[in-house]
């Protein structure tokens, strides 16, 4: 499996993905620039937490722009799992390939700590490894992390299950004590309609390794190798049959 | 011509002045003028610091760059260098907290990665006036933001720090920035200027008039209007300063470049004077090739601007093509403004025309230096007298459970989570120990170990007495890595004093670091770098003597890594080393008495040697499960440290009195919050106490039991007697809530 993590010009925690990916998980990774035309045939994306352009306008305002970006939606349209982490998903959301958008955090300061999310699907390609209410103890370091969408986009969102993680206490409890930034119905993180693309605050690269306190982010990762290996499976068999049978259609 | 009032406006005496018309054999131009002073002020001359400051030990088989490049260097193996320095930037983060302190965070990475090195940690060392006086908590806000707002957006994590509030600095507070880097020790890079005919590049953000030592230094030619719209502090841009070191360390990995130095304080004179000095060259530039931010600019303008976000380099002639594509892929114009000569001068041109001819090495190394007089301030005979007995005899006010929580409250004792969660200090993932908790501990990627590092400063000792101040400020950095469980490898000072022409001050300033220089060498801990930060005085009233240490150790096995916390119950409780109830300069008397008395805590450094040399080898071999270094508010807080963020691990402690005071109230505060330094809380699970007894035994280090871990209370008896029994949320809570409360955000 290869992961491309997008590298824009303010990321910094590009090469904690590609860390976390290779050196962690194994895989195989692969910094693409954001200026580069071509994704090099990867298999999963992430866009990872930064400061893209500096974000002096709205974040992740100008990130959509890069060039990399109309290969980002391709490959998000032919179904491709892709992952926007902190930064990386406010860049998927000004992209139009993520509702809602991110207000100033609700107490006006950065934040940064250990958090607890609890999965509510498991039906996308970065928590099918994961037990639906499972909690994750992950970090957040964000300023512009207060997940907001119009009425009618959250009653969509909840219709279609697209509330991936929401924010809660260690034991599960979606309660406000535990939003860290005023996020409407504590929403960590979400998937588009097609449910292949996910964007999330929390950074799971950072909670890879017991040195750093958690590895519980090593699950979201691990789902996106899962997912593509049964991905494979399925096309090589797919690929098999129309080989058996090429006059089929 | 130049007039007595120009010389004056730019702070050179009539001697200076002598000197640099001896230097030019002529008078110097108006240009000339500005750059002499701005090269021999204080700050970039170190004139009046400098022979103090050659006493300090600089070396040791570890160090691989001392003081005089832009940052240190200590090898920490597999071919590896760390490169670390502390810096000031304390009047700017008065005058506009946010930016100023945004800016100093900006200038240390600079100096870091012009070495070579990627950034990979930030601590900082902050004091402001008392938390509750009008004033403080907006100094606070912003200068946490700033050093946040910079920091967090290039993505170098603040894992550690320290932040202490008295009046003394209401009117001058203090940020002090650290910076960390990793480098390849065979690729360290310098900042000279060598081999005649190269190139040298200008790169980063535009040169504006902001900076230009502001209304002082204007001119009579300045108009008196234009320089009232100069802003006195520049603003930080951090995401070009990303551009820029990526751009960098992207340009050192080829090997087109000679040398690299940031622009800094004195901006491109000092950029272009210092490398030309280091390489024993010369430079010559044309201002005009120089970016501009405006129009109009004039050589003196330009050439003392202090814009942020720049960097000068010397390229190999010939490479340049290479060079400039780095920077157009990271959006960065690099322009040619000049070229190495053989010598010895910086010449500068303005469209062609010769505006500024001087001798780099006047500018540098045959700067001014002074000796000058120093006095014993008066005030210490008053205040280190300290009659305990005396003390005893006033009504006692409080339980010694009472004054365990009102310092535990205390802003500089209590919780600084409400400082610390608004850094990032996780980005990098390498990130162990989480700041609060102990040293800054990083693991180094692609290998076993890990760095540790600290900053510690007491300034009520350094007023009580500097010179056993600065010495416990070394001892207690080095400690506090020690507890983490690494061997301390090179520090790195800051000294933050009043006006030098003061004799009491000049007097402050040598002790302390003849003080710095004694701990240094007996812990063989050199320093390899910092920075003199002197006039610290509002209305002729100076700071405390203020001396920060930065201490960076190595860990063997980064697993192996210790912070404070206990980890279970039922743990031995053993404490290494000695006390001895001093509560001279203490916490305690300062907020329960009300009093800034007595002698700071003694230190006998041959003690101190042994207990870090004991704890690193505990650690090393496993042996103990957390360590805490004992010192604000004494063994009765670091206990309570101890429980705090586990969970509510409790703790009962019997202690034992030492004597000292006569009075049995008093010896009891004397033990529980007297803060002799050379201490270190340790726990450790049963069935490897013996082993750590006979360690601290073999080493001829005092180690006792003195409790056990465990139950929701904080209980601590003074023989036999219960002296301190509180529940330990109750005390969490106090220690937790006090900074928050006080800046105004509601407490979850």
């Amino acid at each position: 499996m290869t992961f491309a993590v997008i590298v824009f010009p303010g990321s910094n925690c590009d090469h904690d993905a590609y860390h976390a990916v290779t050196h962690v998980l194994g895989e195989a990774g692969e910094l693409v620039w954001h200026k580069d035309t071509s994704l090099r045939g990867a298999d999963a994306i992430i866009l990872p937490g930064g400061f893209a352009h500096g974000d002096y306008l709205r974040t992740g305002a100008m990130a959509r722009f890069s060039p990399i970006m109309s290969a980002v939606h391709s490959f998000a349209d032919r179904g491709g799992p892709v992952l926007g982490i902190c930064n990386g998903f406010q860049i998927l959301q000004e992209a139009g390939l993520l509702p809602g958008a991110m207000l100033r955090n609700r107490e006006l300061k950065f934040r940064c700590e250990h958090v607890h999310v609890r999965v509510e699907q498991i039906d996308t390609p970065f928590t099918l490894k994961a037990r639906v209410g499972q909690v994750l103890r992950i970090p957040i370091a964000h300023g512009d992390g207060n997940f907001f969408a119009p009425h009618d986009t959250l009653a969509a969102l909840e219709a279609n299950r697209q509330v991936v993680f929401r924010y809660s206490s260690p034991d599960g409890q979606v309660v406000d004590a535990w939003n860290p930034n005023g996020s409407l119905k504590g929403i960590a993180g979400v998937c588009s309609e097609r449910r292949n693309v996910v964007g999330m605050m929390p950074h799971p690269e950072r909670a890879c390794e017991p040195l750093l306190g958690s590895a519980d982010g090593l699950v979201i990762l691990e789902s996106a190798v899962a997912a593509l290996a049964s991905g494979r499976q399925e096309a090589s068999s797919a690929a098999s049959v129309r080989a058996a049978a090429p006059s089929a259609r | 011509m130049i007039d007595r009032a120009t010389i004056e406006r730019h702070g050179l005496t009539a001697d200076e002045y002598a000197r640099i018309v001896g230097f030019l054999g002529r008078e110097p131009n108006l240009t000339e003028l500005g750059i002499f002073s701005v090269m021999w002020s204080e700050h970039c001359s170190y004139k009046s610091s400098r022979v103090h400051l050659r006493t300090l030990p600089t070396e040791g088989p570890q160090v691989l760059q001392g003081p005089g490049e832009n940052a240190g260097a200590v090898d920490i193996g597999d071919g590896l260098a760390a490169v670390f320095k502390i810096e000031s930037h304390n009047h700017p983060s008065f005058i506009e907290p946010y930016q100023g302190a945004a800016t100093g965070v900006g200038g240390i990475i600079r100096d870091i990665f012009t070495m070579g090195a990627r950034p990979i940690g930030l601590m900082n060392s902050l004091r402001f006036g008392d938390l509750d006086a009008p004033g403080t908590r907006r100094l606070v806000e912003g200068v946490v933001a700033g050093i946040a707002g910079y920091g967090n957006a290039i993505g170098v994590p603040t894992i550690a720090g320290e932040v202490a509030f008295d009046p003394v600095y209401a009117g001058n507070p203090l940020v002090n920035v650290f910076c960390l880097g990793i480098a390849q020790a065979s690729d360290i890079v310098k900042g000279v200027a060598s081999g005649v005919g190269n190139p040298v590049y200008y790169v980063g953000a535009k040169t504006g008039r902001d900076g230009i030592h502001g209304a002082t230094m204007a001119s009579a030619e300045f108009d008196e209007k234009s320089a009232e719209k100069r802003p006195a502090v520049q603003v930080g841009d951090p995401f070009m300063e990303k551009l820029l070191l990526e751009a960098c360390l992207e340009v050192m990995q080829t090997d087109a470049l000679v040398g690299i130095q940031d622009m800094g304080a004195a901006g491109l004179t000092c950029s272009t004077s210092e490398m030309g000095s280091r390489g024993g060259a010369g430079i010559e530039i044309d201002v005009a090739h120089v970016p501009q931010r405006e129009s109009g600019m004039t050589p003196y303008e330009i050439m003392l601007s202090e814009s942020q976000e720049r960097m000068l380099l010397v390229v190999k002639a010939g490479r340049e093509a290479e060079v400039e594509r780095i920077f157009e892929k990271w959006d960065l114009h690099a322009s040619k403004i000049g070229q190495v000569t053989s010598d010895g001068l910086l010449r500068v041109r303005h469209h062609g025309e010769l505006v500024a001819e001087i001798p780099n090495r006047a500018l540098t190394d045959e700067a001014p230096v002074y000796r000058r007089p120093m006095e014993v301030p008066a005030y210490l005979t008053d205040t280190q007298a300290l009659d305990l007995e005396a003390l005893a005899r006033r009504p006692t006010v409080r339980s010694s459970s009472d004054a365990l929580l009102a310092l535990l409250g205390s802003p500089n004792i209590a919780s600084k989570q409400w400082v610390f969660c608004q850094y990032d200090h996780m980005v990098q993932t390498n990130t162990a120990v989480l700041p609060g908790r102990g040293a800054g501990v990083l693991r180094i990627k692609g290998t076993e170990r890990a760095l540790a590092m600290s900053l510690d400063g007491n300034s009520r000792y350094c007023y009580l007495d500097p010179r056993r101040g600065a010495m416990l400020a070394v001892a207690e950095a080095a400690r506090n890595v020690a507890c983490a469980g690494a061997r301390p490898l090179g520090a790195t000072n800051c000294l933050n004093f009043g006006n030098p022409e003061r004799p009491p001050t000049m007097w402050q300033f040598a002790q302390a670091v003849e003080g710095i220089g004694e701990a240094c060498r007996a812990l063989s801990v050199p320093i390899t770098g910092g920075n003199v930060s002197l006039y610290n005085e509002t209305d002729g009233r100076p700071i405390f003597p203020t001396p920060i240490l930065g201490v960076v150790g190595l860990i063997a096995h980064a697993e192996r890594a210790l912070d404070r916390r206990f980890r279970g119950s039922g743990d031995a409780i053993v404490l290494l080393g000695t006390h001895r109830g001093e509560l001279g300069g203490s916490e305690y008397l300062a907020r329960i008495h009300g009093l800034i008395a007595g002698r700071p805590p003694g230190l006998d450094l041959k003690a101190e040697r042994a207990l870090q040399a004991l704890m690193v080898d505990l650690a090393d071999q496993r042996l103990v499960r957390s360590a805490h270094d004992c010192s604000d508010g004494g063994l009765a807080v670091a206990i309570a440290e101890c429980c705090f963020d586990t969970g509510g691990i409790g703790a009962r402690v019997s202690l034992e009195p030492t004597a000292v005071v006569r009075d049995l109230a008093l010896d009891e505060a004397a033990i529980l919050f007297g803060e002799s330094a050379s201490r270190i809380v340790v726990s450790t699970i049963s069935d490897r106490l013996d082993a750590v007894l006979e360690r601290g035994k073999a080493a001829g280090v005092p180690a006792q039991v003195i409790g056990q871990t465990g139950g929701d209370r904080l209980t601590l008896t003074v023989g036999g007697r219960v002296a301190v029994d509180v529940l330990l949320a109750e005390a969490e809570r106090v220690w937790s809530a006090s900074i928050p409360h006080r800046m105004g955000r509601r407490v979850a």
